[in-house]
């Protein structure tokens, strides 16, 4: 083999030093720190033992950026700040800068540029963001539009700070539900079992893989047209999508029999309740692009809701353990159904084995 | 890009003057719809890129179709970079036929810097390399934590790889293997930590990179690292392993800031959202504005420290809470994770050690025990919790359950043996 020819070996580094692109205040106060406070939507200002003051502009984005958002971005950051710039793990963008008086004109940049500036304290911030039609195997329904629509209504609710707490949104586009746990979640719902194309079984799924994928062991080995294939107990389907990645001869989205479904109250902080699964408040949503306009509607219901109803510091988890479901579904006039039950042994603990009841 | 806008109040409206792509656009009137509204909008980032690359054209054309019939269209397949297994997310459009420019568009997930610090220089220099060889787009981040950069053929895939590698960036995690950790912004910033994130998460991921570029795991097994009980990086929901920042001697009161507090707040707003938020009940207001704590009794929510973040903050004698199990719903439904070690120290080379090990213990009984595509949580779920303890060598603890058993169908024939053990942890420690 010649030279040229011989395969380059990787280097496996492994996780970058974030030391080398931190902001020097960052690395020199490094768990030095004293307080932080807000002096407005959008900015943090963090005190240092030492006495050093740093000021973070957080900005949203849409996640996905090009070439072009990007420079642009960097060009902001280095004619405004000074140079340095982290990602929140809800894809927002977070200025650091040394210098108080250099905070006003780093928001009117981003501002001008059509970045919006917000997502502190007690806001509703960016959605956490899936992948979708534009890049999933398996989605339901598409990420970044869903999230653009949304973001476009609550806009004034991440520049601002005016909800009882924090406000985190999901949204997931299949059930496998990688947009993770929510005050809001926004979430594909299948309603009907897979469709299965025989022909192509056989070549394209390991079957026993399939097999044990079934959360309700509904799915067994079958021949059909003479052919090695896999058939679905449509009884005991859940239809939960669990077997269309390791076969997708199993399509298990639909355009209209895939929907979306709203769950509320997860929590992941330990802060105050310990964190919190969410729960279903909603389904049967039509999954409608561009704008998913029903989906949309409520969400923007619940949160206003929350937003007259709950206490300050009050997660949307803890105002409805407060108030109570029978109310929070009275104030949403969203119907309670026989779905909303945990119909399982295991779901015993979620029912009101009590006379605790609101009148 | 010469002609881009030097002033940003132009960026909203700027296209390339001139379209150097050769492939007309598609129609794409539902994407259209995406373009209008305050919140920046992916499309028109799209539509930019399409104006130079042949293969965002086709890309805008075959997502509008998924848009117009409401599925998706791409299914995975076999890529990945000379000398590992995994980290490239492959794509194979199945409307090639249509969109043919688009036809290979894979994704390969590069592991950030802990926390998620960049230069403006590194985002540049990562941008043209990504320009070069891939469609240009990037998410920061995705769910696991990676970079994602989206879009490109497989041969280029070992290009760009090839090329940020040797400016020191890695591939992440994926498939059955060890992924991409996270942690939170921590040390560098926040007050409230109580660990060195950054030094936790590299020294767990670094340690198992074998694990992770090369897939041979039941399933996926992540790490993730909060500074403090907020766990804003998600742990306990999110990750196999949760690292979390804690303390265990008392927390710290400025009773001169406490009395500042009320005095701006009022009594009414420090006791209805500080003192009677306290899950425990530890906290009391005293007649002279000073804060009582009854230290004994704080389980470390963090919640008063978030609300008066001058007057409290987390103690001094500080560590971490270790929980396992977290995942979401594939297969059984969500699991948070468990607490298996309360509080340990990370003060010395001998702490970190520990910490490394025990990563190593729960790997290996996991992927010795643990079914096809079982998570770690779900192992626990299947074989109980006190056979995850024995397998891995660590001793039952009250901090480990809300409430002992409930259900008397037990049998408890060596409960002696049992409470001996007990009586001898205690005298030990």
């Amino acid at each position: 083999m010649s030279q040229a020819a011989a395969p380059r070996f990787p280097i496996e580094s492994g996780v970058p030093d974030g030391f080398q692109y931190m902001h020097p205040l960052m690395v020199k106060n490094y768990g030095n720190w004293k307080y932080h406070e807000r002096p407005r939507p959008g900015v943090l200002h963090h005190v240092a033992k030492s006495g050093d003051e740093i000021w973070t502009v957080r900005v949203g984005t849409q996640r996905q950026l090009g070439a072009y958002e990007l420079n642009m971005l960097c060009d902001i950051i280095d004619t405004y700040g000074e140079g340095y710039v982290r990602f929140t793990i809800r894809s927002n963008m977070e200025i650091m800068v040394s210098d108080a008086k250099k905070v006003e004109p780093l928001i009117k940049a981003f501002t001008d540029a059509g970045y919006p500036v917000g997502g502190t304290g007690p806001s509703v911030t960016m959605i956490s963001h899936t992948q979708g039609w534009l890049h999933c195997d398996i989605p339901g329904t598409d990420a970044s539009g869903v999230v653009k629509a949304m973001m476009d209504d609550l806009y004034e609710e991440f520049t601002n700070e005016r909800m009882p707490n924090r406000v985190h949104i999901t949204t997931s586009c299949c059930q496998i539900n990688c947009g993770g746990q929510g005050d809001i979640a926004i979430n594909v719902q299948h309603t009907k079992p897979p469709k299965i194309n025989h022909d192509l079984v056989a070549n394209v799924c390991e079957r026993p893989s399939v097999v044990a994928r079934c959360p309700v062991a509904a799915i067994r080995p079958a021949i059909v047209n003479g052919k090695p294939s896999l058939e679905v107990d449509e009884k005991k389907c859940i239809c939960c999508g669990a077997c269309f990645p390791p076969c997708p001869p199993m399509q298990i989205n639909d355009p209209d029999h895939t929907k979306l479904a709203i769950w509320v109250g997860g929590k992941h902080s330990n802060a105050r309740s310990k964190p919190m699964f969410h729960k279903l408040v909603a389904a049967g949503v039509p999954n409608n692009p561009p704008r998913w306009p029903e989906a949309n509607a409520i969400v923007k219901n619940i949160l206003r809701i929350y937003k007259q109803d709950a206490k300050d510091w009050e997660r949307v988890g803890d105002w409805i353990e407060r108030i109570g479901w029978p109310r929070f579904f009275e104030l949403t006039e969203l119907p309670f159904t026989k779905f909303h039950v945990d119909n399982w042994r295991g779901g015993r603990n979620s029912l009101n084995a009590s006379t605790h009841i609101r009148f | 890009m010469a002609d881009q806008p030097k002033n940003p109040e132009k960026h909203a409206s700027y296209l390339p003057k001139e379209k150097t792509s050769t492939k007309p656009f598609h129609d794409t009137p539902m994407l259209d719809q995406l373009e209008s509204g305050p919140w920046p909008s992916f499309v028109t980032g799209l539509k930019r890129i399409a104006y130079e690359n042949n293969m965002m054209v086709d890309l805008l054309g075959q997502l509008e179709h998924s848009y117009k019939t409401r599925l998706g269209y791409w299914k995975g397949g076999t890529v990945s970079v000379f000398g590992y297994g995994g980290g490239i997310i492959p794509r194979f459009s199945e409307v090639a036929k249509m969109f043919p420019e688009s036809k290979e568009f894979h994704t390969l997930r590069i592991q950030p810097p802990a926390g998620n610090h960049y230069t403006t220089d590194m985002l540049r220099q990562l941008s043209n390399s990504w320009n070069k060889y891939g469609s240009g787009l990037i998410a920061f981040h995705g769910q696991t934590g990676n970079i994602m950069f989206i879009g490109t053929t497989t041969e280029n895939t070992q290009h760009f790889f090839d090329e940020v590698n040797e400016y020191g960036w890695d591939l992440g995690g994926a498939g059955p293997c060890v992924r991409t950790g996270m942690s939170c912004v921590g040390a560098a910033r926040c007050e409230q930590s109580c660990c060195s994130e950054h030094k936790i998460h590299r020294l767990l991921v670094n340690n198992f990179l074998d694990d992770m570029h090369r897939p041979a795991l039941p399933y996926k097994f992540k790490f993730k690292v909060s500074g403090c009980p907020n766990d804003c990086m998600n742990s306990i929901q999110r990750a196999d392993m949760a690292v979390i920042g804690t303390w265990r001697d008392d927390m710290k009161v400025d009773q001169k800031e406490v009395k500042k507090f009320v005095a701006t707040k009022g009594r009414k707003y420090v006791i209805d959202n500080v003192v009677s938020r306290c899950p425990t009940n530890a906290l009391s207001l005293n007649d002279d504005d000073s804060l009582a704590v009854d230290n004994r009794n704080c389980v470390r929510c963090m919640h008063c420290i978030n609300v008066m973040t001058k007057a409290l903050s987390p103690g001094d004698d500080k560590g971490v809470s270790i929980l396992i199990g977290g995942k979401r719903t594939l297969k059984i439904g969500d699991t948070m994770g468990t607490v298996m070690v309360p509080f340990m120290k990370l003060d010395t080379d001998e702490d970190y050690d520990k910490l490394k090990e025990m990563a190593e213990t729960i790997i290996d009984f996991w992927a010795e025990n643990a079914l096809e595509h079982e998570r770690c949580g779900e192992t626990i779920d299947r074989i109980g919790l006190v056979n995850f303890l024995e397998g891995i060598g660590i001793d039952v603890d009250p901090h480990m359950i809300s409430r002992p058993r409930e259900c008397s169908y037990v049998r408890m024939d060596t409960w002696e043996e049992e409470a001996e053990k007990w009586k001898q942890r205690k005298t030990a420690g």
